[in-house]
């Protein structure tokens, strides 16, 4: 059963140096309070998993916590490039990042794969490309029609961290609006963690809402604005502000390092 | 708010025109942020009120008052007509090719119009590192046809990609039969000086219309390979009125 708890307690807990962890959200309900808080602890030689790895990763990679990134689109959307993404490629400032990249159709479905303990997911994808050959991909024929298909492995992340709406004091989280993989990535990982904007006594059903039941998810914690600069639909809303300036915030190397440690890695109140 | 339309359309107001003309009989069209975002819903305003806009985020028909700056905006979640997660986007909408059209964009384009997203120069070592694929080699194969909108340079329309992305026409004639795709691929390129099309056998991209107040000779400076053009090159009819206010006032919202 899901245990409710503080962050910083669930996020020493459940995330090691070294773990492959994915912070999961598609442009909507993009994990920053839990992503934050592994920066806060240090968190060191992560292979850090998400299909777009968005602001979130763009700055856990400039910090130097990751040593390896899997992916399947890395820019800031309808802004531009994700700078330390990109110095860290083509610069290996501050340090090396090993890639691993995909489709968005490949990545969805090793999720899925992971998610039915299957070890590998077939789709129609990747063949005449250059990622074939470069990147976890296999042929395969359909053992009924000999039609030639495409695998990808399933993906088994060490850790899970997703944000929703609400959760009640079980560890019974109820999420909604664009649901992108957070369902997979939760049901495909070793173990997960869900941030919450509130506890709530009983869960109401919302058009379009997804329950994850308490039993298959190890920790759940309070985040206010968990989401911020992305958003939570029903309770925030993305900061496209933000998501502009910080093409500016990090361009640069010293104006990054210096905006991560005062916004970020600084001790909460 | 009164909106003038009395200063001529720029190169980019154009493309936009241009790309929202070729929806005027889609059913649904598959779209990311920028230029072809704009040009969706523009079309749906002018020429298409039942178009049924499809993001890569999941939502289904939705109906933006706000050009989205992101694919997951909010309000595209609130105004669709169905959010779904991505793995059934794209194993249930896309793969399968239940989508009319999709307009793509790319880093790089070459002649037989396939696109680079991923990287400008060596894989390994890149120059510059671009965001890479995303959704577009899976919808490129599978939508009914595919639209690319690039701006027209020679850093954009080179002779030969760094990286093959997203497989076009791949290397020409029988290539996506090959390939087994089931969509048509790309069936137009609209750039900001005119529009390239396959040609019929060779799918090697031709010249077929070029913008107000453009020459053939400055497509041929922005395109890094021997450009074919078209003998009965059309000349793009001007946005109207109509067209010219809608989009600047969708802009300005």
């Amino acid at each position: 059963m899901a245990e409710v708890t503080s962050l910083s307690e669930a996020a020493a807990e459940l995330v090691h140096d070294g773990d492959s962890v994915a912070l999961e959200g598609f442009t909507h309900l993009i994990p920053f309070a839990a992503g934050h808080e592994l920066l806060r602890q240090n968190r060191r030689e992560l292979e850090l998993i998400r299909m777009t790895p968005d602001l979130l990763y763009d700055q856990m990679i400039g910090v130097g916590a990751a040593r390896k990134l899997v992916f399947s689109y890395g820019g800031n959307p309808g802004v531009g490039s994700l700078h330390r993404f990109r110095d860290a490629i083509e610069n290996d400032w501050p340090r090396p990042v090993e890639l691993e990249e995909h489709s968005h159709a490949g990545m969805a479905n090793r999720f899925v794969a992971g998610a039915a303990k299957l070890p590998f997911a077939v789709l129609r994808g990747y063949v005449g490309t250059d990622l074939m050959g470069r990147t976890q991909v296999a042929p395969i024929t359909c053992p009924f029609t000999g039609e030639e298909l495409v695998a990808v492995p399933a993906l088994e992340p060490d850790v899970a961290i997703i944000h929703a709406q609400e959760a009640d004091r079980a560890g019974n989280v109820q999420l909604w609006g664009i649901p992108g993989v957070q369902k997979e990535a939760v049901l495909a990982a070793k173990r997960s963690l869900v941030t919450v904007e509130r506890i709530v006594d009983e869960l109401r059903p919302q058009p379009g809402g997804i329950v994850l039941p308490g039993w298959v998810i190890d920790a759940v914690a309070e985040a206010p604005n968990g989401s911020q600069p992305s958003y939570t639909l029903g309770v925030t809303t993305r900061d496209n502000d933000f998501y502009r300036e910080w093409d500016a915030i990090s361009r640069d190397r010293e104006h990054f390092t210096q905006w991560m440690d005062e916004h970020v890695l600084s001790p909460v109140a | 708010m009164s909106v003038a339309s009395d200063t001529k359309a720029s190169a980019g107001e154009v493309q936009t025109v241009v790309a929202a003309r070729r929806l005027r009989d889609s059913q649904t069209v598959f779209i990311g942020v920028g230029r072809p975002s704009t040009a969706a819903i523009l079309a749906r305003m002018v020429h298409n009120p039942d178009l049924v806009l499809v993001y890569e985020s999941g939502t289904i028909g939705a109906k933006p008052f706000h050009i989205p700056l992101s694919i997951g905006d909010g309000e595209l979640a609130e105004t669709a007509d169905a959010v779904v997660s991505v793995p059934e986007m794209f194993n249930y909408w896309i793969g399968p090719g239940r989508i009319d059209m999709a307009f793509l964009g790319a880093a790089q384009v070459d002649r037989y119009a396939n696109l680079n997203s991923t990287v400008i120069g060596d894989y390994e070592h890149p120059k510059t590192r671009l965001p890479g694929a995303g959704g577009a080699p899976e919808i490129a194969a599978s939508c009914h046809e595919v639209t690319v909108i690039a701006p027209h340079s020679k850093r954009t329309f080179v002779e030969k990609l760094d990286f093959l992305t997203t497989v076009g026409h791949g290397d020409g004639a029988g290539a996506r039969e090959r390939l087994g795709f089931r969509g048509a691929g790309p069936t137009a390129v609209i750039t900001d000086l005119g529009v390239l099309e396959p040609d019929p056998e060779s799918k090697e991209l031709v010249l077929t219309q070029i913008h107000p107040d453009v020459e053939p000779s400055q497509v041929q400076e922005a395109t890094a390979w021997e450009l074919r053009i078209a003998r009965d090159l059309e000349r793009t009819d001007p946005p109207t009125d109509e067209e010219l206010a809608a989009l600047r006032e969708l802009l300005s919202r």
